[in-house]
């Protein structure tokens, strides 16, 4: 670890790790296809998701629809389609939150110690006692419900991981001679902690991102089950869901396809996920004297 | 390391319970065949699955359905509905009326006693009374109560109710639950009901005795041995709390329990029609006692142009909700009165699913699309924008907000959908009116008074009137309607209100949902009427050969 | 050490009151209150009764006024009556559910730890292997499956067509005629699939924590100079490298203990299980105030405590963190 953060060799390093996971590297190439297919869902979907239709309810999946269709007599393709869209909106946008406010509510904590620390660690005390789902509820009441609410409280409620992450981090780093070294030359507080201990701490960040998202993907499907997800007409996943919920013997593609979708979403991001904090983490690329020992097995 | 001591004592328990289920098998047996038809028998379990626990043993202080049907067998009243949804004598023999509708005098049956064995007399009578009407007593129902003059015991057996003006509903108000004075009268006077004995272990006039309440599990009754009609034949009534209606169904079909309150209009229509369970079950459909509605709030000024509530009517189809969101298992509704009773009318404003007629209409009340942008505007150029709200939760109400927003697009108005948790719709939207479209339920009641659903005095947030609808005739004919005893002259008031509340459509009522019972085939006496299939409940049995579980 | 446990427990108190407080605050403003539930919408409701229980439940008075009010009784754990029409006391109320939380969440967590270690430590050990990629996929598909949708169909292929388990509830209904041993094998088949979905869903987390755990202590240089020596392998992971590696997972286990006392909603609500979740969700729902602020007083406690123990042991292993933030070295 170096001062000013990552280097163009280090990056080489980082990509040779990465791309011998062979798990990751599926992930990750899952990952780019759902980011496109969700990108382009309104002109991939063949039907109007929205749209009811009450002379096709609960047909079985045909040439027409390829994943049968819903209650209403909607596409369940198209749907899935579009609720791509939100629920990895939700995804990324919740975790930026949650990072964004982590990162600089642990960074705070890391750096300046004493009783900027303690207020922040008690702060996560009461954010972790907390039951969200009755802070979603009030929120959700006295505000329009809406995909920016939820987002917004996803992120709100789940910054704590990468705060304390950021601030286990700062407290190793701060002890290193080059942050010290900077503090005698005189450099600010901000400087040093942007410039010197933050892309440093860059990965476990990364890492917490990349395996937030299924998490949050995976708190909207269940804000969807206690009814307090994205409104009608829209799809998500979670939604998706709990409608086939009273209808797993009759129709099995309503909940097969949107869970198949959160499966496959949640296991890529978790071994992209993983395989970055594989290759990133110094401690863990293969040491030499290791690779030596190893090869002579 | 775990001791050798714990090691043996888990191997043993192990072992025993290994044993255990060598010999026990199964819990329960698989489906049977339909065998022959036996005499009426004593005995037997009633298993019900209750999607949500009782609130409470005493159903005077209760508003949730459980709780009343638990205390439908628990207590009893004067009076009962038959299977016609007429008024018969339960624990009165018999009343009478003054001419002047101002006096209803109840003679009580003498045979009658709590689960206590104490007597139920005439002080019952008027100290439910009196409590109902204490301040201190937080019941939900009062309203009844609360227009009595005077109530009072002129011998053990015999009661006089009088009035200040006459009450169409009168006797029906007294068909509520009995409570005891001998053991409430100190906690009544305290206000402390709630923390009284009764509320755990409750002693009524019912045909069935309490057993055990286990929160959140189960409730357990057995039978009355001196009920005044006659012990009734099942032995035991067991509720299960079973808080998912999926799992309700799968309990059903492993015959873990032997009836269900209504079926949804997919299960009926599509789950259920496999040979083994038409074997096992007896599925029943009769016309419910509710409809669904699309309120307006007539203080918002787009709605108080009758023209756009009518083109709105237009707009709906209301044979494809019933087909989209009850697979049609639901009759059209043009009013809020219970169809196939007295003072029903069919004959009424209809108006069918055309959007061309509802385009006209929005266009003469000055709606038109006048950008081309596919939303109708004002003359002002403000686009006709709301949102449709409905309680979350509730699976039809949601599906039905789906389906409207969709029609109403057509027409060229731009609806939103917000599905909002209970308590806060009631409060934050519905009681200080801040909404524009509702979809909601109500009852249609025993009887046709709905005086506080639909007259201008009951505008309150507190009240029911929630669309805010004033209509001096219909105020009149409400206030005649209700100050008669004699049935054939409410007749013609409430055939009026209902013409005129097709004509003015402070709301655009949807549909009246069938009721889709299924009762285990193994009981017998079951025969569907219009009430329903309850109304004879005491005269379920099961024949001897066919009895499942053993009392005891 | 024992200096700092002292503080800190020290500073719980004051937080504790600040957390209850605001919670009180958060669930008093939460739009729609208890009384809304006592006018339902049917044509016989009454509304007069509202007033008389603002004045009793002494709603009616500020908010600040209503907590201290509450905070006198709950210190010395008299935590009032429900709201609800049953009106029986908060803590008979969470007594009546919290055994079997309890009792279920302790043998789901032991099944998750026994299984997470030897899955975490081998998928370690020949990390990137077929093994591993195999066990990699299996732990992510049992975290991303919906619990109802597992239950279901657990419910419905052994339940329902086959036959050999329970469906839903905690016992059967004849269960008080059955003899002692019929009895906990009829608690044991009604637990079993709650149990296995609970498990299938909980194993990931732990299990890569595992992992991870493990093959960070793998690269270090004492278990190199172990395998330099020419110790087995066996020896090399199980003697040096396995006890290093669970002691992070310690911190875990102490930041599970919370939630020991919480239910998936889901789950009870499926297998109608007379749980804690879902008391917590209803009485949410129904705005039943003493009932929720029992249950946070609870868990709020619980956290504190496992808070402090993980902070502890975190502190026992790298001892830079100790105590929490001196500046510049001495």
């Amino acid at each position: 670890m170096a001062p000013g953060g990552p280097r163009r060799g280090e990056i080489r390093q980082f990509w040779r790790t990465f791309s011998r996971n062979q798990l990751a590297m599926c992930g990750g190439a899952v990952v780019t296809v759902l980011v496109f297919l969700a990108v382009l869902a309104p002109a991939l979907a063949p039907w109007d998701p929205n749209r009811p239709d009450t002379r096709k309810i609960l047909v079985a999946p045909s040439s027409s629809h390829w994943f049968g269709t819903d209650p209403l007599g909607r596409d369940v393709l198209s749907r899935v389609l579009y609720g791509s869209r939100i629920s990895l909106s939700v995804g990324f946008v919740s975790v930026g939150i949650a990072a964004a406010i982590g990162m600089l509510l642990g960074a705070a904590a890391g750096y300046y110690g004493g009783v900027v620390d303690n207020v922040v660690m008690r702060l996560v005390d009461l954010m972790l006692v907390f039951p969200r789902f009755f802070l979603l509820l009030a929120v959700l009441a006295f505000l329009k419900p809406s995909i920016w609410t939820i987002m917004t409280v996803i992120g709100l409620t789940g910054w704590m991981g990468v705060a304390r992450l950021v601030r286990a981090e700062f407290l190793t780093l701060r002890e290193r001679e080059f942050v010290i070294w900077s503090e005698s030359v005189g450099a600010g507080a901000l400087r040093i902690i942007f410039r010197h201990i933050l892309p440093n701490a860059i990965a476990p960040i990364l890492v917490a991102m990349t395996l937030g998202i299924p998490a949050a993907i995976l708190t909207e499907a269940g804000l969807s089950f206690l009814g307090l997800g994205v409104q009608p007409p829209y799809a998500t996943w979670g939604n998706i869901l709990n409608d086939g919920r009273d209808y797993i013997e009759i129709a099995w593609w309503l909940t097969l396809y949107p869970g198949l979708a959160i499966l496959i979403t949640v296991l890529s991001y978790n071994l992209m996920g993983e395989g970055i904090r594989d290759a990133l983490d110094p401690r863990l690329r293969q040491s030499r004297v290791g690779r030596i020992l190893r090869l002579g097995r | 390391m775990p001791s050798r001591r714990a090691l043996r004592a888990l191997l043993a328990w192990t072992a025993g319970v290994g044993l255990a289920a060598a010999c026990n098998g199964p819990i329960e047996s698989r489906p049977d065949e339909v065998v022959a038809t036996g005499p009426p028998a004593y005995g037997d379990t009633f298993i019900q699955a209750s999607i949500g626990d009782i609130g409470g043993l005493i159903p005077s202080l209760t508003s949730d359905q459980s709780s009343h049907e638990v205390g439908g067998l628990i207590y009893d009243g004067l009076v009962k509905q038959d299977k016609d949804l007429n008024l018969v004598p339960a624990m009165a023999e018999s009343w009478t009326y003054s001419p002047n509708c101002l006096e209803l005098t109840f003679k009580l049956r003498r045979d009658v006693k709590w689960h206590d064995d104490y007597p139920f007399t005439a002080d019952d009578v008027v100290f439910t009374y009196e409590t109902m009407i204490n301040p201190k007593t937080p019941a939900p129902f009062k309203e009844g109560f609360l227009l009595v003059k005077e109530a009072k015991a002129l011998d053990k057996y015999t009661v006089r109710i009088r009035y200040d003006k006459p009450y169409a509903r009168a006797v029906e108000t007294w068909g509520t639950t009995m409570l005891p004075k001998h053991l409430l009268q100190s906690f009544a006077d305290a206000g402390t009901l709630r923390e009284s004995p009764q509320n755990s272990l409750p002693v009524g006039t019912g045909p069935y005795r309490f057993q055990e309440w286990k929160p959140g599990e189960k409730v357990v009754l057995v039978a009355n041995p001196d009920y005044y009609e006659g012990r009734p034949y099942l032995s035991r009534i067991v509720y299960r709390v079973i808080p998912s209606q999926a799992t309700i169904f799968l309990e059903l079909k492993a015959n873990g329990v032997d009836y269900v309150n209504t079926l949804t209009g997919i299960q009926y229509a599509r789950q259920t029609e496999y040979p083994a369970f038409r074997k096992a079950y007896r599925k029943f459909r009769y016309p419910g006692d509710n409809y669904t509605f699309l309120g307006f709030n007539l203080k918002d000024p787009r709605f108080a142009d009758k023209r756009v509530r009518q083109a709105f009517a237009h707009a709906i189809d209301k044979q494809e909700l019933i087909d989209g969101v009850r697979l049609g298992l639901a009759h059209e509704a043009n009013g809020p009165m219970r169809p196939g009773t007295w003072a029903y009318t069919e004959d009424v404003k209809h108006y069918e699913y055309s959007p061309e007629k509802a385009k006209a209409l929005l266009a003469e009340a000055g709606w038109k699309d006048r950008d081309g942008d596919g939303v109708v505007e004002d003359r002002d150029g403000k686009p006709f924008t709301l949102t449709i709200r409905t309680n979350q939760g509730n699976d039809e109400r949601k599906k039905i907000a789906e389906i409207v927003q969709q029609r109403l697009k057509e027409i060229g108005i731009q609806a939103d959908i917000q599905l909002i948790e209970w308590a806060a719709f009631i409060k934050e939207f519905i009681k200080p009116r801040r909404f524009e479209l509702v979809v909601l339920g109500l009852g249609t009641g025993s009887d046709p008074d709905q005086y506080v659903v639909w007259h201008s005095s009951q505008r309150g947030p507190d009240q029911m009137n929630r669309t805010g609808y004033a209509n001096d005739e219909v105020d009149h004919l409400l206030e005649a309607g209700r100050a008669s005893c004699v049935q054939k002259d409410r007749v013609r008031a409430y055939h009026r209100i209902q013409e005129i509340l097709a004509e003015d459509l402070p709301m655009i009522f949807l549909f009246n949902r069938d009721s889709l019972p299924v009762v285990t085939s193994r009981i017998r006496g079951v025969s569907p009427s219009p009430s329903g299939i309850l109304y004879n409940f005491n005269e379920w049995y099961v024949p001897k050969t066919q009895q499942r579980y053993t009392s005891g | 050490m024992a200096l700092f446990a002292l503080r800190r427990l020290l500073l719980s108190i004051p937080l504790l009151i600040g957390i209850t407080f605001v919670s009180f605050v958060v669930i008093s403003l939460a739009p729609g209150g208890p009384l809304d539930f006592l006018t339902p919408e049917d044509p016989n409701a009454s509304p007069e009764v509202k007033e008389r229980l603002v004045k009793e439940f002494g709603l009616d008075r500020p908010i600040h006024v209503q907590y201290w009010q509450w905070l006198k009784r709950a210190v010395r754990l008299d935590f009032g009556r429900s709201f609800l029409p049953d009106g029986r006391p908060v803590l008979t109320k969470i007594g009546e559910r919290l055994p079997v939380t309890l009792f279920l969440n302790v043998i789901e967590l032991a099944i998750i730890v026994g299984l997470a270690v030897p899955i975490g430590v081998l998928s370690a050990t020949r990390q990137y292997s077929l093994y591993d990629k195999i066990t990699t996929v299996f732990v992510f598909v049992g975290f991303a499956t919906p619990d109802f949708w597992l239950a279901l169909l657990l419910m419905i292929l052994f339940g329902v067509q086959l036959g050999w388990l329970p469906i839903s509830g905690l016992r059967s209904l004849n269960w008080e005629y059955l003899t002692f041993w019929q009895q906990q094998w009829d608690f044991f088949a009604h637990l079993v699939l709650p149990i296995v979905v609970a498990t299938f869903g909980g194993l990931a987390g732990f299990s890569r924590y595992m992992r991870q755990s493990m093959l960070e202590v793998v690269r270090q240089d004492y278990v190199q100079t172990a395998r330099a020596k020419g110790l087995s392998e066996r020896v090399v992971i199980s003697k040096h490298a396995l006890r290093n590696a669970l002691l992070p997972v310690i911190t875990i286990l102490a930041l599970a203990l919370p939630g020991l006392i919480g239910g998936s909603v889901i789950i009870e609500s499926i297998f109608a299980i007379p749980g804690m979740g879902q008391l917590m969700v209803q009485s949410v729902f129904s705005r039943d105030y003493p009932v929720v602020m029992g249950n946070l007083v609870i868990v709020a406690s619980l956290t504190l405590v496992a808070n402090l123990v993980a902070d502890i042991t975190y502190g026992l292993v790298d001892p830079r963190i100790r105590f929490g933030g001196r500046r510049g070295r001495r």
